[in-house]
């Protein structure tokens, strides 16, 4: 048997959560004041998921960049590759809020959309 | 000059701002006008393109920039002016503010009530004292931030962060993922400042090496920062003799709290606390001058933007209410203090009242408690108001509701305590 203390990320409160692990299988979950620190916990130990929040370059638009983001939380593993992949997407502005940017990211099933709209450039910026 | 007149006034277009004034709309204020400074609506929300926000608020997990889009939509919808580009020169005891725009010049407005929602600055190095050299490479995180996720700019490419608030560990993360190493997180006190959720996402996720009971006691470098001395610290927060190591790195963020804008409060007179650094207020959010009120982060560093939110929704009904004439000044207050382990509490008073309405107190403790622990309210000895807690940390707001009833009770003692202990050590 295993344990393995963890820190819930599901909401603001951060619950400390044990883990208790027989082999790969998740026995026991102690700790947290809710019913989703288990669906986390088992997430957390068999398949660790986050959101993925980054930007990318809009050309000619009104700002250098928009903020885009994973519809939903992405395997732990696909942050960095994507935020790389990410850094070299150039859009044409103007940007819809919620534009998909890439689709299916790096065959997770899971698209990157953009956060805010990005309007085209009008004259100078004050 | 131009001359102008509306109901409620708005200073700033944060969370804070768009909620009170959306609110005071949506209570029946006829015009509420909201200045912004800033080419664009939203205050620091834009450049915070992290998720998070919104989760109690709209019920789905939102970024910065989304959070702002939905208010500015409810504001705009409840017919609220927003008026960007616009800068408050001064705020005049009789309710008028001087403002100036590129396109517009100087103005005056005369208001009925006023909402403060200038929100916060950060601390900057000046005010830590760090000896060394003053080369380029020092920005605080919210900079660094703006850099990164506004103008497309990286700040540096091997990083120290001093600091673990939630910013400075954010943007551990964010230069993370634009390629940067970030060399090490250095916090003075024994446990991290910002969210425990951050420590995990932000910093344990990227192997970021955090020592906590550490700082900075030099900056190196001529045109450029080139390394940074770090060391450990004893409980007075002294350097440790010998424990000095350098840590090369070309760019060093400071995370190390944040100051509500006070240049315009100071300047009309509001009272302000020592604790809090921002104005002192009442259950309403009523400054100590009548028609004057603020919200969000002027008032008291939230560590969530739905708390902001919620709590410029009720300065924002109030400011329509006193308008309207409809807000009475109480004929007295109980004073509201801090008391053992607790760091300040908002409002600082609540005035005497017969509407039925609790009174609601949030505190930020001093030292964390990670287990089981108690918050009450009493008056002199009498507890009024207490419940239990899961942890306490001085990262995380804690709130409580006092009723009506005992707030009648407690007239006579003219006062309320707040209390956070851990009520198996028997404290």
């Amino acid at each position: 048997m295993e344990e393995r203390d963890l820190i819930c990320v599901t909401c603001p409160v951060g619950c400390n959560l044990t883990a208790v692990l027989e082999g790969d299988e998740l026995i026991e979950v102690r700790g947290g004041g809710c019913r989703r620190g288990e669906a986390f916990a088992r997430e957390e130990v068999t398949d660790p998921r986050r959101m993925l929040a980054t930007t990318v370059r809009v050309a000619g638009g009104d700002g250098p960049l928009v903020p885009v983001r994973s519809a939903e939380p992405l395997p732990k593993a696909l942050l960095l590759p994507a935020a790389g992949l990410l850094r070299r997407v150039v859009l044409k502005a103007p940007v819809p809020l919620h534009q998909v940017v890439v689709p299916d990211l790096l065959g997770s099933g899971i698209d990157i959309i953009t956060s805010r709209a990005m309007p085209a450039a009008q004259g100078p910026r004050d | 000059m131009k001359s102008l007149n509306c109901d409620v006034l708005v200073i700033g277009s944060g969370p804070a701002g768009l909620a009170a004034a959306a609110s005071a709309r949506e209570t029946g204020a006829e015009s509420v006008l909201v200045l912004e400074r800033n080419r664009e609506l939203g205050g620091i929300l834009p450049q915070c393109i992290h998720t998070g926000f919104g989760v109690r608020v709209f019920g789905s997990d939102l970024t910065g920039p989304e959070y702002a889009q939905r208010w500015v939509e409810r504001a705009a919808n409840a017919g609220v002016e927003l008026v960007t580009g616009t800068m408050v020169l001064e705020i005049k005891p009789k309710l008028s503010v001087l403002a100036t725009s590129p396109r517009g010049g100087l103005l005056e407005l005369h208001a009925e009530a006023i909402v403060l929602a200038m929100g916060c600055r950060e601390r900057p190095r000046g005010a830590l004292a760090i000896p060394g050299s003053r080369p380029a490479g020092v920005y605080t995180a919210g900079t660094a931030q703006r850099l990164v996720n506004i103008e497309g700019y990286l700040p540096g490419e091997n990083v120290v962060i001093l600091g673990s608030g939630d910013i400075g560990m954010i943007m551990a993360r964010r230069m993370t993922l634009e390629g940067a190493h970030v060399a090490a997180m250095l916090e003075i006190q024994p446990y991290v400042s910002g969210l425990r959720r951050n420590l995990v996402q932000c910093v344990r996720d990227y192997d970021i090496p955090l020592y906590t009971e550490t700082t900075v006691v030099e900056v190196r470098g001529q045109d450029r920062v080139q390394e940074i001395v770090a060391a450990r610290v004893d409980a007075a927060w002294q350097p440790v003799a010998g424990s000095e190591w350098t840590i090369p790195c070309d760019t060093l963020l400071l995370s190390v709290g944040l100051i509500p804008e006070n240049e315009l409060s100071r300047q009309v007179g509001i009272e302000l606390d020592r604790r809090t650094s921002g104005p002192l207020v009442d259950q309403h959010y009523q400054t100590s001058i009548p028609g004057i009120f603020a919200a969000g982060n002027v008032v008291h560093v939230y560590d969530l933007v739905d708390d902001v939110s919620e709590a410029a929704v009720e300065a924002g009904r109030a400011a329509a209410n006193w308008a309207a004439g409809e807000l009475l000044t109480p004929d007295g207050y109980l004073q509201v203090e801090a008391g053992a382990n607790v760091h300040h509490v908002v409002p600082q008073r609540v005035g005497h009242r017969s509407d039925g309405a609790p009174a609601k107190l949030a505190c930020r403790v001093q030292r964390p408690i990670e287990q089981t622990a108690r918050i009450a309210v009493r008056d002199g000895n009498q507890v009024l108001a207490q419940r239990r807690l899961r942890y306490a940390r001085p990262s995380e707001m804690l709130d409580i509701e006092v009723p009506a009833r005992q707030l009648d009770e407690a007239r006579g003692s003219a006062r309320l305590i707040v209390d956070v202990t851990c009520p198996e050590r028997g404290q």
